[in-house]
């Protein structure tokens, strides 16, 4: 059973969504329970998994036992392992408040949720090229009908936009794919690191030109500076608990980013090291440029934290171009605070809409709320994203800085910019939230939006802190095997088949 | 057959580009295909081009990359998937949006504010 398990957290959202949707004529009662407990027990797979990750062996799952290179491989290291956890921490309080009456106004939100979460974390534990593909399709074709849930004019058009870029992206994907395949003759990403180390000169050009398509394709997915800009208006005006699924979505790219182009094109890589490095450097810091002056003009809460999705976008993609070991451990820090607490923001949005009647959560004058539990939420999330002490936002920020030096020195004054605008800007939520107006009286046409999954997510953000010496150990080893990948390369291309 | 190839995929992609910068709906989603289709052939093509050679070892001197041959039947299906959920897409975008313009702000521009849509509010 237990060498099977590394399979487990694409099977079961499979099950669980494939049920969800041969029944999807089955009361809301039943399905709100199956999908529930699907996403609880994909937590339980996922936190054995991480366990078995932090041990430090790369462990691999030859699908269909046909032996590496030429067969499909899941391989679980220390970063799938933590990204399947972050999500599968996501699904609960996601599930939780859709379950509070968001989902009547479509019919198949909890086989949806499922398949996303199969796209995701397919994606995530997935050594094969072309089957990373494929798992992407799997995610965007589940997000794209989620994004556009409920209905109504401006989630169509912003759902138009990102299905058209998508499927752009997609083609430009396959190129890539291609290309690399037709260089190298393989598709397992542990072998192709190999034959990339050791490229012929004449095939250095071409594989250059894959790899930058491929980082355009994961630049686009992580909304990077110019092929970012379908993020706000797609994550401001999906339902609210939807937009803080989506806080993993963008995370995707990035993951692929530091996985892909860390075994691929690190610094073993000959020719090709460091493909791309100075390029989403400069894009990274432009995108926070951007990010910061888009939560400054910010007219309501979903906005600005969609604006705040693409500062730590910025952020995160900088840590990368930076490339120590120690840049990367704070970026992956920041990859799980980030994604964590601005979902729980997503999901006290979807709150504040339900409270204020018509004003819904835009930064006007109108029905003010009186919930000390509220504002307090609303204080705890804003100030882990601004990054002030003691939660996870500072630490993260705090990593990074450290990380980058005094050669650094522009990123050290956009990053604490940045800092800067959020607390100006969710002071300025806040205050317009909670003080202005009149008090809200409670509508009992709005669909009632729980707090309780808030309240979920946001210890996570002292959890993160208090635990901090594991957690930091945890990820500069995932640094570091990053930054070597040969015991991963090694452990994919040995492994055993024929039954255990 | 190489030029034959190249040629075919470049026609096929700049008219799938042409189309997709047209933004309206509809020649967006026939550019898309397109686009589609091009790639697939370049997949195909990425085992190398031979001729007489079948895709099975043993049955003939010289055989083709069955690989890549897999690879875009696989991506033939969620191409087509993708094409049949974005035709759906569009014409609810035509009945939500009561028109096919890909960018919202452009009917805005032309007849002032936004008609209000059927659906209510978003």
């Amino acid at each position: 059973m237990s060498s099977h398990l590394l399979v487990l957290p694409v099977l079961l959202p499979l099950l669980a969504g494939t049920i969800l949707l041969l029944f999807s004529g089955a009361r809301l009662a039943w399905k709100r329970p199956i999908n529930l407990l699907a996403c609880v027990l994909l937590l339980g797979v996922a936190l054995a998994l991480l366990v078995r990750a932090a041990g430090g062996d790369t462990q691999v799952y030859v699908l269909g036992d046909w032996a590496p290179p030429f067969g499909i491989v899941l391989v679980l290291d220390r970063l799938s392992a933590l990204l399947l956890v972050v999500t599968a921490v996501l699904a609960i309080p996601v599930t939780l408040a859709m379950s509070a009456g968001t989902d009547r106004s479509g019919q198949n939100f909890h086989g949806l949720l499922q398949f996303q979460l199969m796209g995701l974390n397919g994606a995530f534990l997935t050594g094969d090229l072309f089957n990373l593909f494929v798992f992407f399709e799997i995610l965007l074709i589940a997000s794209y009908a989620l994004l556009v849930f409920g209905g109504g004019r401006a989630r169509v058009a912003a759902s138009l936009h990102y299905v058209f870029l998508n499927l752009a992206g997609s083609a430009v994907f396959i190129i890539a794919v291609g290309l690399l395949y037709g260089i190298t003759g393989t598709l397992n990403m542990a072998d192709m690191a190999q034959r990339l180390a050791t490229l012929p000169v004449d095939d250095v050009p071409l594989a250059r030109a894959a790899g930058l398509l491929l980082l355009l394709v994961f630049a686009m997915k992580a909304a990077l500076l110019p092929l970012g800009m379908w993020l706000p208006a797609a994550y401001a005006s999906a339902a609210a608990p939807i937009a803080a699924l989506f806080a993993i979505m963008s995370k995707v790219g990035i993951y692929a980013i530091f996985r892909v182009h860390g075994l691929l094109f690190g610094e073993h890589a000959g020719a090709l090291a460091g493909l791309g490095q100075t390029l989403v450097w400069w894009l990274a810091l432009g995108t926070l440029v951007l990010g910061v002056c888009g939560m400054l003009g910010a007219r309501s809460l979903r906005s600005l934290l969609a604006w705040q999705v693409m500062v730590s976008v910025g952020t995160l993609l900088a840590g990368w171009a930076l490339g120590t070991v120690a840049a990367w451990q704070g970026a992956l820090f920041y990859l799980i605070h980030s994604t964590w607490l601005t979902a729980a923001m997503f999901l006290l949005a979807g709150v504040v809409v339900a409270r204020r009647g018509v004003a819904e959560d835009g930064f006007m004058i109108g029905q003010r709320i009186v919930s000390p539990v509220v504002g307090l939420a609303f204080l705890a999330g804003a100030v882990a994203l601004v990054g002030l002490p003691p939660l996870s936002g500072f630490v993260g920020k705090a990593l990074l800085l450290q990380a980058a030096g005094p050669a650094d020195a522009l990123f050290w004054v956009l990053l604490l910019v940045a800092g800067l605008a959020a607390l100006l800007s969710f002071a300025r939520a806040g205050s317009t939230l909670f003080w202005r107006g009149d008090p809200a009286t409670p509508l009992s046409s709005a669909q009632p939006m729980p707090l309780a999954p808030v309240w979920l997510l946001l210890p996570l953000s002292l959890l993160l802190v208090a635990a901090g010496d594991v957690i930091l150990a945890y990820l500069e080893a995932t640094a570091v095997a990053l930054k070597s990948p040969q015991d991963l390369i090694d452990a994919v291309l040995g492994a055993r088949t024929g039954g255990e | 057959m190489e030029a034959l190839m190249a040629v075919c995929i470049g026609v096929l992609t700049a008219c799938g580009v042409y189309l997709m910068l047209r933004a309206r709906t509809f020649p967006v989603v026939m550019g898309l295909m397109l686009l589609g289709y091009a790639v697939n052939l370049f997949l195909f093509s990425m085992g190398r081009l031979a001729t007489d050679a079948p895709a099975v070892i043993g049955r003939a001197e010289s055989h083709a990359d069955p690989l890549p041959q897999a690879l875009v039947l696989t991506a033939i299906v969620i191409g087509f998937a993708m094409t049949a959920y974005v035709v759906i897409l569009v014409i609810r975008a035509r009945k939500t949006l009561n028109h096919d313009y890909v960018d919202d702000r452009v009917n805005e521009r032309a007849h002032g504010a936004p008609e209000k849509s059927r659906e209510g509010h978003s």
